[in-house]
């Protein structure tokens, strides 16, 4: 049992968690999955809804050529199987923001089948299954709090493509669904197939949970929590749901195979519908569709519009640019963020870039809340702060400095230093002045380090920085005093 | 297979309609009778045989990523049993 | 001229363009003989005001190129149409006002037909008899008490009652060529595919067809020709070049192989049906075809398999209407008793069996022994027609296996009358063309029909071959106005 294995333990007895996730990912797309009305989010109710949408009699289904890419192109990013026959099915049941009374979506043929994840863990990399990826249409929204007597309806949502991404029950801790959930964000958004979105619904997930002893092979009875809209939900779900079923099982109780709600406010998940009144979902052919099929000439075609993804770019940034696994690891998570590097590192130094990125800018941004795209410090500017300490203008420490007032003015880091006076003092005969002048003012000083106190070369650094009001050039202030106090 | 009464039950909550006892029960007869009839295809082997799953000589037609519907949600709501200019209304659903 | 709506389809649209009557007057007539005919329960819905207006609107200024030019049609209350109360027969849509138009209405409007009013059916196109519908059932003109047949009898009645000089109706199992054949008219259910399904209510989406009714072979030809279109907003409408029927009419099908299946041949079949087969079989060698004996194997198999397929479809289709966006809804203690009562209510007795037997299909456990079984059963039959259509050009089998029956007389045995659509139901299946023409009497003077099958996209030779029987059989509807006071 390594350390970083995520245990439950009750009564002595040693726990692990098993957990799947079927992922709802919204299809980036201009127009609906089957009808041609509108996809944005956050519009008046009811005013993206076509009578498709609304299933009114007599409206039929024609499907848009861009999801169906946006899938293949997913499944790729996936490095999964892409299947050249695919079938739409009706998946039947009644609620008031589904107008068809069924959900077009994939049953037995998915568009997609199996494939994998690699997640970056601190133990190494780890392998997560996906088991498939269909095609489906979302439903709309139900509102329950305008009107206290009735639920309202928006229908904008009805119809949007969705992909749903089933995981193999591969997972086993809350911190690896959140690598999980965060590499297949960056997935797609390297594709530009979802924008991941969490907090406009892009992505959902209803998350499959199961325990057993370790040293168990099989499968535990699994509970599924339906419909959790952000990483740290899913965490504090899996971990409730989790001793749940340990306590229980510790009682002696049996799990019964349900679906629950994650209730955020008293932070449990509590049971929606048990087995017995489970939906049958009488599952069969869309009748007014066709099978979809494709050739792999098709296939071939949208593999050449794939981008470089988050695993080779990290590839390519430890090989070429002799990056470490984990600095790379952290610069290629998000598109931006490695679009932002790859910018910095057009015209500066790769080891400073990468380290001012993942320090002092992600320390900035985090301060502030903001995207990498929100970034107050572009790109052009920070490089050129790099190469103001590449090339000696100014120290490290000053850079910091700089940095500190472009995250307010959002000035170029030149100006800055010309400005206010930062400019670093290089000149080698300007400090010897220096250095001769804190050695006189401290002979004492100077004769017991002579006499062996290594230790007092510190000091002597500091009064020179201190005499050159921070600006003295620490490689030379270092080189020069060494010469002085060893002559 | 017979199909009892439970069954006419369950069907019945499944396509969300009501029927009462008399009903159900003339369910039952008229749902045997027909099922009894549709046996008939189990004297057929169709072991071998591929499921016809689309009758339309065609390859599905795909459609381009366009906006073609515009806001038309007067119309959308027009024939809406409950009178509300923005919404659908429904009796309040508690999850 | 004596009595307009006398006039067949095409001499209504000649004396038009030739300026020998006018719309107005042919509307007009149409109109007051309509008004006249309560007693057939053929309309639910009738919009004779704005026909009389749309009638001098098109003669203010004509436009004599159209196909139909100012000919007035009253239509199956299944197709929407804009503005104009659509219902299904069903009080689940009693006041649903469509905002839309369907496909093959437009056609007709577009070809210069004009709405005269929506025609009563079976309720959502469940029947053979016109007996389920909301409204109640429609008497045929042949017989006060006998059932024109259905799903499209409100449009055959019309039909052979002159209240329409042509309509148009659906077809999912013989739902038009069956009430065609009870009326002593011509029906055709064209391939599936050539026809558009958008803005029609659907029942069971695999197998629903539009197609024309018409009084010959030659309005027929006309009305196909206008109403099979290439859609792309149905995703199963066939695209392909569309020929003129119209003008491709004509009599000349020599060397024509004929199949006659031996399995369509029934158990207590009358023998007047059969006799009218072996005339027909006579015809057909007089105008130079060639007969030639044939076998569909699983013909016996295609009803069953039909009442699975049909219903499991039309479960799912009419899962819709649960009285949240449009149509009736019932008060209900919360969203589900809402739904119930709703659908309870709004449903009729044989539409609610058809949903029940679909979700029971469907549903898991039995998806497998029934659906799964069904949908391989339909292939099966499928392949029937492919192998035969390898040796012949077009099928002749009788249209029903009876002359249309009484009112009242099948409707409280469900399998009895849903074995009226025998001949027809594998046509549906195998989404051939057919088409039903009158072809003699039986001892009571009702129509009996015979229909022709065709290979897919062969309208144009089932119909030469109806054109070329229909001369030989000479059949003349001698329909009284007993129903006119
Ligand atoms: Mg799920
Ligand atoms: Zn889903």
């Amino acid at each position: 049992m390594s350390k970083d294995q995520y245990v439950i333990e009750k009564n002595g007895n040693k726990y692990e968690v098993v957990i799947g996730l079927e992922v709802h990912a919204q299809v980036l797309s201009d127009s609906k999955l089957f009808s041609a009305s509108a996809t944005k989010f956050g519009s008046e109710p009811n005013t993206q809804v076509s009578l498709v949408d609304a299933a009114f009699p007599g409206m039929l289904p024609v499907i848009n050529e861009y999801c169906i890419k946006q899938a293949v192109k997913t499944g790729i990013g996936l490095n999964a199987k892409i299947h050249k026959k695919s079938i739409f099915d009706r998946k039947n049941y009644f609620y008031a923001d589904l107008p068809q009374g069924y959900q077009i979506s994939q049953y037995k043929d998915p568009i997609v089948g199996e494939g994998n994840v690699i997640l970056d863990l601190p133990s190494g990399p780890k392998t997560i299954g996906i088991e498939r990826l269909h095609l489906e249409q979302d439903a709309g929204k139900s509102i329950h709090d305008i009107d206290p007597g009735s639920t309202l309806v928006d229908l904008n949502r009805s119809g949007v493509a969705l992909m749903e991404i089933v995981s193999k029950p591969d997972l086993r801790s809350p911190e690896e669904v959140n690598l999980y959930i965060k590499k297949l964000r960056s997935i797609m958004r390297y594709l530009g197939t979802c924008d991941g979105n969490m907090q406009e619904g892009s992505l959902r997930a209803d998350v499959n949970v199961s325990v057993r002893k370790f040293g168990d092979d099989k499968l535990g009875t699994r509970c599924e929590i339906k419909n959790v809209n952000s990483i740290k939900f899913m965490q504090m779900a899996i971990e409730y749901e989790a001793n749940r079923q340990v306590e229980l099982l510790e009682k002696g109780g049996k799990i019964d195979q349900e679906t629950r709600l994650f209730d955020t406010k008293k932070n449990q998940t509590r049971s929606m519908r048990s087995k017995e009144d489970a939906h049958d979902y009488r599952y069969f052919p869309d009748p007014d569709l066709l099978p979809l099929e494709f050739n792999d000439e098709y296939i071939e075609n949208v593999k050449k519009e794939i981008p470089e993804l988050p695993d080779q770019k990290k590839n390519r940034f430890i090989e070429k640019f002799k990056l470490t696994p984990y600095e790379a690891t952290i610069l290629v998570s998000d598109l931006d963020t490695s679009k932002y590097f790859e910018k910095v590192i057009e015209k500066s130094d790769v080891k400073l870039s990468a380290n001012w990125i993942t320090g002092e800018l992600f320390a900035l941004l985090n301060d502030k809340n903001l995207e990498i795209s929100q970034s107050p410090i572009g790109p052009e500017n920070l490089s050129k702060l790099l190469n103001l300490i590449s090339d000696g203008t100014i120290s490290g420490k000053i850079a910091k400095t700089v940095f500190e007032i472009m995250s307010k003015d959002e000035k170029d880091p030149n100006l800055i230093v010309k400005e206010k006076g930062l400019k670093q003092e290089s000149d080698p005969k300007a400090l010897e002045v220096l250095i001769q002048k804190v050695m006189s003012s401290n002979e004492d000083k100077v004769k017991e380090y002579k006499s062996g106190k290594d230790k007092l070369f510190g000091f002597f650094v500091g009064q020179v920085m201190k005499e050159s009001k921070g600006k003295g050039n620490p490689q030379l202030i270092n080189k020069i005093l060494k010469e002085k106090l060893n002559g | 297979m017979a199909i009892d009464l439970k069954t006419v039950k369950h069907i019945s909550k499944l396509a969300r309609i009501s029927v009462n006892d008399e009903k159900a029960k003339k369910l039952e007869k008229d749902l045997n009778s027909i099922f009894k009839w549709i046996e008939q295809l189990n004297e057929l082997n169709t072991d071998k045989v591929e499921p016809l799953t689309s009758i339309a000589e065609t390859k599905l037609r795909l459609r381009k990523d366009k906006i073609l519907s515009e806001n038309i949600r007067d119309e959308i709501l027009k024939n809406s049993p409950k009178d509300n200019k923005d919404y659908f209304v429904v009796p309040k659903v508690v999850e | 001229m004596s009595n307009i709506t006398d006039l067949s389809l095409n001499e209504l649209v000649n004396n038009v363009k030739s300026k020998k009557i006018s719309s107005k007057e042919i509307t007009k007539a149409y109109v007051e003989r309509s008004k006249k005919s309560n007693k057939l329960n053929t309309y639910i819905e009738r919009t004779f005001d704005n026909a009389l207006k749309n009638s001098e609107k098109f003669d203010n200024s004509p436009n004599l190129e159209k196909k139909l030019p100012g000919i007035p049609f009253a239509v199956k209350d299944l197709f929407c149409t804009k503005g104009v109360k659509t219902t299904a027969s069903s009080k689940i849509l009693e006041n649903f006002i469509p905002t839309y138009e369907s496909t093959i209405t437009q056609n007709l409007w577009d070809a210069g037909a004009i709405l005269l009013g929506k025609l009563n059916c079976d309720e959502f196109a469940m029947g053979s008899s016109n007996e389920t519908s909301y409204f109640g059932n429609v008497i045929s003109p042949i017989s006060d008490n006998l059932v024109p047949g259905g799903s499209s009898g409100g449009s055959a009645s019309a039909l052979a009652a002159k209240l329409t000089p042509a309509t148009i109706g659906t077809d999912t199992g013989g739902s038009i060529r069956q009430p065609a054949s009870f009326t002593g008219t011509v029906g055709l259910k064209p391939t599936y595919g050539s026809c558009s399904r958008y803005g029609i209510v659907a029942f069971a989406s695999s197998l629903d067809q539009a197609g024309p009714m018409t009084r010959n072979v030659k309005d027929c030809s006309l009305l196909l020709e206008v109403m099979s279109s290439f859609d792309p907003k149905d995703s199963t409408s066939v695209d392909f070049k569309r020929p003129n029927y119209f003008t491709g009419l004509n009599k000349n099908i020599k060397g024509k192989k004929i199949g006659i299946p031996k399995e369509y041949r029934v158990d207590g079949m009358p023998k007047e049906i059969d006799k009218l087969w072996e005339k027909g079989k006579e015809y057909l060698k007089d105008c130079g075809a060639e007969i030639v004996d044939i076998s569909l194997p699983h013909t016996n198999y295609a009803l069953p398999t039909y009442y699975i397929v049909a219903p499991a479809e039309a479960s799912s289709n009419l899962a819709r209407y649960d009285g949240v966006k449009y149509g009736l809804r019932a008060d209900g203690e919360n969203l589900i008793d809402m739904y119930e009562k709703t659908r309870s209510q709004g449903f009729g007795e044989e539409v609610k069996r058809r949903i029940m037997i679909g979700t029971y299909v469907l549903s898991s456990g039995y998806y497998d022994a029934y659906y799964l079984k069904a949908q391989k059963v339909r292939k099966l039959i499928k392949n029937d027609f492919d192998d035969v259509f390898k040796k012949v050009d077009a099928i002749l089998t009788p249209s029903t296996p009876s002359s249309a029956f009484k009112v009242g007389e099948k409707s409280n045995d469900p399998v009895s009358m849903y074995l009226n659509d025998i001949f027809t139901v594998p046509v549906n299946l195998a989404g051939l063309p057919g088409i039903s023409i009158p072809a003699g009497l039986d001892k009571n003077n009702y129509p009996l029909g015979l229909q022709i099958i065709g290979k897919p996209f062969d309208e144009q030779n089932i119909l030469n071959i109806a054109y070329s029987m229909e001369e030989k059989i000479n059949f003349k509807l001698n329909i009284k106005d007993w129903w006119i006071k």
